[in-house]
């Protein structure tokens, strides 16, 4: 497989912050790749780093088999960026922004047009952008990127702050962008969309790449921690400590934040029988790893976006 | 230009016959940018404008302040003299009072600066208020010549001696005629500083900037299009002063090269758009530079001449003036437009003004910025 990207010992520094700590990472061509991590993670510089439009401090990137640092007008109509917040002119209703962006590039209105229809944004093409909601701007954002057919695509957080359900529908987008063959490059905060979207995903934190693979590899790896989950004042947590240990069930992470009794285990099964027993099950949540438990082992500390 | 800043064809479905230019992307979206912001509309269009129309009105009549003066009754003497135009009763401005009484409470008052009435024998009294020590010299003045010529008349004699006079001023420098230039020139850099300043300030907040470096155009491109849209602005501005300043009401009288105003106005842009560069790059906000703008166009436009003519003012300020570009437009503007200057004023100037433009602009790259971070 080809690469895409590549990039080799990447380190930034604004001023006592390290924001990004020797990153290397390589995207295959094709690829749903995602950087996955808290805020103040080190993403949006990492991927400002590989876009070009920041110059690092230190390491190497080759992006389609050319650096992308000093600017570089060959590798431009090539990708398509989606900053964190958006960038529209002002005063420009939503036509008139992607058909300027697609001036850009040479392309005229009516594949900027069919752009626009293609994120559901028809109906809205007459609005100002500083109007528009949220979830419209997202996709607005979007489509600038998308509207020179670009074969690698950046997008920072694009569904950050929206609803459930505009965020299902830019997932549906995100995939079928993917699946005509660019590759993309994700950065998220939310553990959910990097499980659902991405090939592979590197788990970051304090500008660093804890580690990379599948989603599904990556909570395999994590042994088959199972998550239980039930009202809390039924069963203290000392007490459920104790019998617990009693049972010989073995178990990590018990806490109770006064909603919920929660505790991590590898073997389910006397857990499961010993809230029985106590008549504690009222409210039980079960559920295998997820990438929140990768992160949990990684760092050792929660995750909170 | 690289050879991406060529138009590549669509790689959608109709079949990418379509182009586009960036541009003409780019100019068209900061002129809607210009005409979709009221607050810029009116301050490079209504502002300056309304000026122009509200000193046009006050200043109206050249320099010399009418003498005011109520005949009550009828007075011989007046009406006689009434229709000669260039006589001495052209600076006198006559309203006919039947009561004296009346006419008295306005002298004064200061509303007036005399009354005439025809006492017995034909003799003409005049009362004046000492208030105003000028308008009452001219006031007897004009009477005492008014008496001198219609005596001189009666006698049928030839005068011994005639006075022969002509204004300095000529019909030439009417009011209207240095503050065309003046007040155009103000409106021109109000356009060209703020469209330029808002620009960079804007579109670096927006993260418009950063955005364009990701797209495969030129810097040159960029630049190009907003010095279009400010030169569209500015010749815009030029066309409406002159429209109003030709009214009948203004008069302004234009002399043979008056078009070379536009080349003028055309340089005066660059220079004034390298200025909204620097201060762009240098404020972070719109506020900001807002409050740079105004601290530099605002001392300009009364050091340079904009709202008052410079050709009274003292050598100190000629001085200051001269290192400001707006007076390399005003003053040639001025000639050109209708003093029946030539190449020779506004050569020199255009000069001068593209030197500012160079300047200025290499401070400005020196600060500019992509992004805020
Ligand atoms: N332009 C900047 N100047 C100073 N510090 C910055 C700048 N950009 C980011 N940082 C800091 O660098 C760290 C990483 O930020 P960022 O890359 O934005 O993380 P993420 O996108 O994962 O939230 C944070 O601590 C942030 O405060
Ligand atoms: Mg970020």
């Amino acid at each position: 497989m080809t690469e895409a990207i590549t990039a080799d010992g990447i380190r930034k520094r604004y001023g006592d912050v390290q924001a990004v700590d020797g990153v290397s990472l390589s995207v295959a061509v094709g690829e749903f790749y995602g950087l996955l991590g808290p805020n103040g993670a080190g993403k949006t510089t990492t991927l400002e780093i590989l876009e070009g439009i920041r110059e690092a401090d230190e390491g190497r990137v080759e992006l389609l088999g050319m650096s992308p640092w000093p600017r570089n007008a060959k590798l431009l109509p090539r990708i398509g960026v989606q900053f964190q917040a958006s960038a529209f002119f002002n005063k420009l209703t939503a036509r008139e922004t992607i058909r300027t962006f697609a001036s850009f590039y040479g392309i005229g209105p009516k594949a900027a047009d069919t752009m626009l229809e293609r994120v559901g944004l028809t109906e809205s093409a007459g609005v100002l952008t500083d109007k528009m909601s949220g979830g419209q701007a997202q996709r607005l954002s979007i489509a600038c990127a998308l509207v020179h057919d670009p074969e690698l695509v950046f997008l920072d957080e694009p569904t950050t702050g929206l609803d459930p359900q505009a965020r299902r529908n830019l997932w549906d987008l995100l995939r079928d962008i993917n699946a005509e063959g660019r590759t993309v490059v994700l950065t998220t905060h939310y553990l959910d969309e990097a499980e659902i979207l991405c090939d592979r995903v590197s788990v970051m934190d304090h500008g660093k790449v804890l580690k990379t693979g599948a989603p599904a590899t990556l909570v395999r790896e994590i042994d088959d921690t199972v998550r239980i989950r039930v009202e809390s004042g039924m069963l203290t947590a000392d007490r459920a400590r104790d019998l617990l240990t009693t049972a010989g069930a073995t178990f990590s992470n018990l806490e109770d934040d006064g909603t919920t009794l929660a505790l991590s285990t590898h073997a389910p099964g006397p857990v499961l029988s010993m809230l029985a027993e106590e008549n504690a099950l009222r409210g039980l949540e079960v559920r295998g790893a997820t990438l929140e438990d990768v992160f949990l082992q990684l760092t050792g500390r929660e995750y909170r976006a | 230009m690289t050879a991406t800043d060529q138009a590549r064809t669509s790689p959608a479905a109709d079949g990418g016959t379509e182009k586009a230019n960036a541009f003409v992307g780019l100019s068209r979206v900061m002129l809607l940018g210009f005409v979709r912001d009221k607050g810029t509309l009116f301050f490079t269009l209504a502002l300056p404008l309304m000026f122009l129309v509200l000193f046009g009105v006050l200043y109206k009549g050249g320099g010399t302040s009418h003498v005011k003066v109520a005949e009550v009754g009828q007075v011989k003497l007046l009406d006689q003299l009434k229709d000669q135009k260039d006589g001495p009763l052209s600076v006198l401005e006559i309203t006919t009072f039947s009561d004296e009484e009346s006419a008295l409470t306005k002298v004064k008052k200061g509303e007036l600066d005399g009354l005439v009435t025809e006492g017995p024998d034909g003799k003409l009294v005049l009362r004046f208020s000492q208030a105003d020590q000028v308008k009452a010299g001219t006031v007897q003045g004009i009477m005492n010549s008014l008496v001198q010529t219609a005596n001189q008349m009666a006698s049928h004699a030839t005068p011994a001696f005639t006075l022969d006079s002509t204004k300095v001023e000529d019909d030439s420098t009417k009011p209207i005629q240095y503050l065309t230039p003046g007040l155009l020139a103000y409106a021109v850099s109000m356009g060209a500083v703020y469209g330029a300043s808002f620009t960079l300030v804007t579109w670096r907040k927006k993260r418009v900037l950063r955005r364009l470096r990701l797209a495969p155009i030129s810097a040159g491109t960029i630049v190009g299009a907003r010095v279009l849209v400010s030169v569209i602005v500015a010749l815009a501005q030029t066309a409406l002063f002159l429209a109003v300043a030709q009214l009948d009401y203004f008069g302004l009288k234009l002399t043979g090269n008056w078009w070379l105003v536009i080349p003028l106005v055309v340089c005066a842009t660059l220079a004034f758009m390298s200025i909204g560069l620097v201060t762009g790059s240098l404020a972070k906000s719109e506020e900001s530079a807002n409050g740079i703008n105004q601290l530099i166009i605002l001392p300009m436009s009364f050091l340079g001449g904009a709202f008052i003519p410079l050709d009274f003012a003292p050598s100190w300020l000629q001085d200051v003036s001269r290192a400001l570009p707006l007076r390399y437009l005003i003053t040639p503007a001025k000639s050109v437009l209708s003093q029946g200057g030539g190449i020779a004023d506004a050569l020199p100037a255009m000069g001068i003004l593209l030197g500012f433009t160079v300047v200025l602009s290499a401070v400005a790259w020196r600060f500019f910025n992509w992004d805020d971070a």
